[in-house]
């Protein structure tokens, strides 16, 4: 038991980041938290695809004299992928974030509802 | 050499052409480009598809590294199809796009908004032509956050929240899909979506493999608007631009009921989806979707947001049609797929045109326009008639599908909730039919004048397009079988 929860520690904090970023994205009514979220949340999965990728003793995946044993470099390379991705989500909910604050002049969630609401 | 290269090229030109479009000057120039490149793209699918038609597959090496090594573009009958539905509905929405797109964009914002629209299409190509689902997902996000901004451009403020709210769900559904890429990754060590079918099937018991599952299905139903995951669309399609309304309703869902299929029945298998739960979800879902969206259908008061209730409706068939997981259900999913792209596009060029006329699309400012804009009227008339499924139109055609599907595996009330849906499609569209025709013109209106004619040649290019998949169907049902047959459907009989 001891071993499932030490042994897979990355793992552990990986579901801990996903809920927590979940949580934000559901829970919070501001919305640049809610990117915030967001950003917490997909970067819980960068850390499992690194994760993953990780092979016991082994080094950088260049190759060396001296060395056998390397790291999987495919994920590595999937998730400089998925970081450009996040990234360019981040900016373009941020840039979604400053135009609706110049529509509405509020960022929180329920005072645009309610604006929308009263027309 | 272009026979060759023809699945690089359907995704290279676009991308390439994205870039070029955002630098030209803005005015007239952006459109010219991208209807050229749309009806270059249009014809390179249509030329593909009839390569492949046969039940042949196209196996394309990206960079000369083989599979499982490299990326492949594999192309067979289903992706084919999709690509082309993408592909011809681009290249319909562009004429049309002209004038809408000059009246509801600011001048200076066209070329980007082209350019978006390039790589909406890039995205939507690109999945339908990849066979790796890495580079899926890379594309999903393409045209995902290209449509993002597509919407966002709606003159309304309200188009930004809607467009903010599909971000938050849309980035959620790809990070769901991510995961379960990632876990079926670790168990199998490829993302070659042949190399993952063969490597999974010894191992269909581990939990890892089940979790990766149902982190993909849940991740694509968010893209698909399955309900209860579908509170991003209505608002989406109501508030965006009446050119992006037209393209994202007729392809962005009906790409990610391609997703599912891919991934349920060639990653994985129809006996891997016959042992998980995901069947009776899908069933339970789809039976409630097609119910609750009708329903809510018949309660708005605007006519996009009619139509979108509808599509919601609409996918929920398809989630029947792939949940009874036999050859006849899969087979109608694909025929709907392009039917519901065919019908839908239509009726949102019509709701565009009365838009681009009256300036609004809510039902109470609508009394008697269908007189001032009789040709309008009568392609909704005609489109809804498909949509409800009226012997003659290509709606009937899915329709008769579903039934025949559902009444092989002996499931009467599936075969009657797709009866009832019908009926509910005949109340929501009487509902704007009459409004529009039968309610006297309120004096206090300004008379309107029939869409120009830029707008109604895409829009009854479509609707003939209706009728005529209605009595000639040899293309989509003939596509829709050997597809299917690739696919390694397999019925299974209680």
């Amino acid at each position: 038991m001891i071993d499932i929860i030490i042994g897979h520690y990355n793992y552990w904090i990986v579901i801990l980041l996903m809920m927590a970023g979940f949580y934000t994205v559901i829970n919070r009514g501001n919305l640049i938290k809610k990117i915030a979220g967001l950003n917490i949340f997909q970067t819980s999965v960068f850390l499992l695809y690194i994760s993953i990728g990780y092979v016991e003793g082994g080094t950088t995946p260049i190759i060396a004299d001296g060395f056998t044993i390397y790291s999987n470099p495919l994920p590595h390379v999937l998730i400089l992928t998925a970081i450009v991705v996040g990234v360019s989500t981040t900016a373009l909910g941020l840039a979604l974030v400053v135009r609706i604050k110049e529509a509405y002049g509020t960022i929180e969630e329920d005072e645009i509802h309610d604006q929308d609401m009263s027309l | 050499m272009i026979e060759q290269n023809l699945c690089l090229l359907l995704v290279v030109i676009p991308l390439l052409a994205a870039p070029i479009t955002a630098m030209l000057p803005n005015g007239k120039l952006p459109w010219l480009m991208t209807l050229t490149v749309t009806w270059l793209c249009f014809t390179l699918a249509s030329w593909q598809l009839s390569i492949v038609i046969d039940g042949s597959v196209i196996s394309y090496e990206l960079g000369g590294w083989s599979p499982p090594w490299g990326i492949e573009y594999r192309i067979d009958a289903m992706n084919a199809l999709v690509a082309l539905i993408v592909a011809g509905i681009a290249a319909i929405t562009l004429p049309y796009a002209l004038r809408t797109v000059e009246k509801e964009i600011p001048l200076q914002q066209t070329s980007l908004f082209y350019s978006a629209f390039l790589l909406c299409l890039v995205g939507l190509l690109g999945i339908a032509q990849t066979g790796d689902v890495f580079n899926l997902f890379v594309f999903l996000e393409i045209s995902s956050l290209s449509s993002y901004v597509l919407i966002a451009m709606g003159k309304q403020r309200r188009a930004l929240t809607a467009a903010y709210q599909y971000l938050i769900m849309g980035s959620i559904g790809a990070t769901f899909l991510l995961i379960g890429i990632g876990l079926i990754y670790a168990e199998t060590g490829t993302l070659n979506m042949q190399d993952l079918h063969l490597r999974l099937q010894p191992i269909l018991d581990h939990r890892t493999v089940h979790t990766g599952f149902a982190f993909i299905v849940v991740g694509i139903a968010l893209k698909l608007a399955l309900f209860p995951l579908h509170l991003w669309l209505p608002n989406a399609y109501k508030y965006s631009p009446s050119a992006v309304s037209v393209f994202l309703s007729a392809t962005a869902t009906k790409v990610a009921v391609y997703i599912m299929l891919r991934m349920v029945f060639t990653v994985f298998s129809s006996e891997f989806f016959k042992i998980t739960p995901a069947e009776n979800i899908f069933l339970l879902l789809g039976v409630f979707g097609v119910i609750v969206a009708s329903i809510a259908a018949i309660y708005q008061n605007d006519i996009k947001r009619i139509l979108a209730y509808s599509s919601i409706a609409q996918i929920s068939y398809m989630v029947l049609g792939m949940g009874q997981a036999s050859v006849l259900g899969v087979t109608a999913t694909l025929v709907h797929v392009f039917n519901h792209a065919l019908m839908k596009g239509a009726l949102f060029m019509a709701a565009g045109a009365i838009v681009y006329r009256v300036g609004t699309s809510k039902l109470d400012s609508l009394n008697g326009i269908g007189r001032q804009m009789p040709w309008t009227f009568t392609a909704i008339f005609i489109a809804g008639l498909s949509l409800i499924g009226i012997p003659g139109t290509a709606g009937f055609i899915s329709k008769w599908y579903f039934i025949l599907a559902a009444l092989e595996q002996q499931s009467w009330l599936i075969a009657l909730v797709i009866l009832l849906g019908s009926l509910f499609s005949v109340v929501y569209m009487w509902k704007i039919l009459e409004v529009m025709f039968f309610r006297p013109a309120t004096e206090t209106d300004l008379p309107v004048s029939e869409a120009p004619l830029s707008m109604l040649i895409p829009m009854w290019t479509l609707v003939l397009a209706n009728i005529y998949f209605g009595i000639n169907t040899e293309l989509t049902v003939n596509v829709a079988d050997t597809a299917v047959k690739l696919l390694g459907v397999v019925t299974y009989h209680e």
